[in-house]
């Protein structure tokens, strides 16, 4: 494989205060992949993404097509192409579902193709447009989630980061989901999931990373990692 | 009948003047959550803006109002990135007692400078009419105006504009902003330069309707524009506007029917019992906070 690095960890550290949430994870995602990062409750996932996103400090480096990003703020690394689905889906529930979405193009400038990426938001979406004028915490969870991930299209990030977005919806929400996951990801973008649900996104994932009160431990394509006895023991049910 | 008249332009008057202090209480609450207690000596240095510049400039007062505005925002901008920004993950205390510091920094270094109250030159030449007995004069009509519109156009830039959208976004939940591509600094530093510059238009507005300024003159009346903010929901800016016209009618209908000492224990008391019956004002909604 001679595609390029598109984001890579190197030795990534983030402690709050005296306590570590990750230790030197290293990784690489190159371009067109869905890599998903897979552990349990609080072994560092949703921190890696944070540190992706400028959101906290760390040690390491983390570069995007070669760009080293600490110190760049977290609404410029927006601006450069990696948009954040965050952990509970972050919806404004004060403002409509259109307004949500129109927050997320702050950073862009070409007006024609904001046009255009709602269309394509909403047809990918249907019940958003529906709800266009509701208001966001009106909205079910699983609806919610979908706003989610169209904010960040709306970014026109080239990057998606998501932070468990399985979390607190029925089996069905979530295959539909991830089946959108896959058809976002074939239409070009990028994708880094983060999840708790090792079976669904090892699935549709190219390659994993297996994190371990906050380590890697393991690392494979998806179709290894689900082969993998260890894998299958703990985060598979057997 | 008449008499009443008067005293609800009276109070139209003292409401607008409150409604626009209030804007400044609510809108840095809906953002950062926290009281900023030196809003009501950013009104009064915004009186004191507006001396130095009808004395020493002697510009007309439409500049003399824009540069006090825009002083009085400076000012607003500097106190939140320097007093408050280095608190902001700080527990709520700490920062309203530091809101509480600028406000007696503010009193005390205005003292230093002018120990003595002064007196507001004249900028509007004012009329008074006479209609059907009730005297209106039109410095009355100037102050009625420009607050309204001020304030309408604050309800726009916050209810339509994209700046807006973002400052409503802040105040839902502000660690999600970012995400968005939103610099959220500049958004905070926004909502303070326009929240204290309407100060500022409030102290400027007030000096001309009671000329004689001195320091300490934003104590009472920052905490009957505070008060006028919790009373029509801290945060909600609709309500803001709406406290600080029920507190101007309260306090003008109770020195009108009643001695005039009644006046602040009214005000406060009425603060007392809606806390009782409606913690969250008049248009405030408890957060749900969906998890």
């Amino acid at each position: 494989m001679n595609r390029e690095i598109l984001l890579s960890a190197k030795n990534l550290t983030v402690s709050y205060h005296s306590i570590t949430a990750i230790q030197n994870v290293s990784f690489d995602i190159y371009e067109g992949e869905i890599v998903t990062l897979i552990g349990a409750n609080g072994a560092g996932k949703s921190s890696t993404l944070k540190a992706i996103s400028g959101l906290v400090t760390y040690t390491g480096n983390i570069s995007f097509r070669g760009k080293e990003l600490k110190n760049i703020p977290a609404d410029i690394i927006v601006a450069m192409g990696i948009a954040q689905v965050p952990e509970g889906r972050g919806i404004f529930g004060n403002l409509t579902v259109m307004e949500n979405l129109k927050l997320s193009t702050w950073q862009r400038k070409d007006k024609d193709k904001i046009t255009l990426d709602y269309e394509r938001v909403f047809s990918l979406f249907p019940r958003l447009s529906e709800r266009k004028r509701q208001l966001g915490g009106m909205l079910s969870g699983g609806e919610q989630q979908m706003l989610a991930v169209a904010r960040a299209l709306m970014s026109d990030a080239h990057v998606l980061l998501l932070d468990e977005p399985s979390m607190g919806l029925s089996p069905v929400l979530v295959r539909d989901i991830f089946q959108i996951l896959r058809e976002i990801n074939q239409a070009g973008k990028t994708i880094l999931l983060v999840e708790q649900n090792a079976n669904m996104s090892l699935h549709i994932a190219s390659r994993g990373y297996v994190l371990e009160t906050g380590r890697i431990v393991l690392a494979g394509t998806g179709k290894e990692l689900m082969g993998n006895p260890r894998i299958k023991e703990a985060y598979l049910g057997g | 009948m008449i008499y009443i008249l008067q005293q609800a332009l009276n109070a139209l008057q003292l409401g607008s003047i409150y409604a626009l202090i209030a804007l400044g209480y609510t809108m840095v609450y809906g953002i950062l959550t926290m009281i900023n207690f030196a809003h009501g000596d950013l009104f009064m240095v915004g009186a004191f803006f507006c001396f130095l510049i009808a004395v020493y400039l002697k510009l007309s007062f439409v500049p003399t109002l824009l540069l006090s505005m825009l002083g009085v925002a400076s000012l607003g901008v500097i106190i939140e990135r320097f007093a408050y920004k280095p608190l902001r993950n700080a527990p709520r205390v700490s920062a309203i007692i530091t809101a509480l510091g600028v406000g007696l920094f503010l009193e005390n270094f205005t003292l230093a400078l002018s120990p003595y109250p002064q007196h507001i030159p004249t900028l509007i030449n004012s009329t008074t009419w006479n209609l059907g007995g009730v005297s209106v004069s039109s410095l009355q009509i100037i102050i009625i105006v420009l607050s309204l519109a001020l304030m309408f156009i604050l309800d726009f830039i916050v209810q339509r504009t994209k700046v807006g959208m973002a400052m409503r976004a802040i105040s839902w939940d502000k660690t999600i902003v970012p995400l968005m591509g939103v610099p959220v600094n500049k958004i905070i530093s926004l909502t303070f330069a326009i929240g204290t510059g309407l100060g500022g238009a409030a102290g400027v507005m007030y000096g001309l309707a009671y000329p004689v300024i001195d320091p300490y003159m934003g104590i009472m009346v920052g905490w009957k524009a505070f008060i006028s903010a919790v009373v029509g929901g801290i945060g909600n800016i609709r309500g803001a506007m709406i406290g600080g016209f029920i507190l101007g009618s309260v306090e003008i209908m109770v020195a009108a029917f009643l001695p005039s000492t009644y006046r602040d224990v009214v005000s406060f008391a009425l603060l007392l019992i809606l806390l009782i019956f409606r913690p969250y004002g008049i248009l405030g909604k408890p957060h749900p906070q969906k998890v």
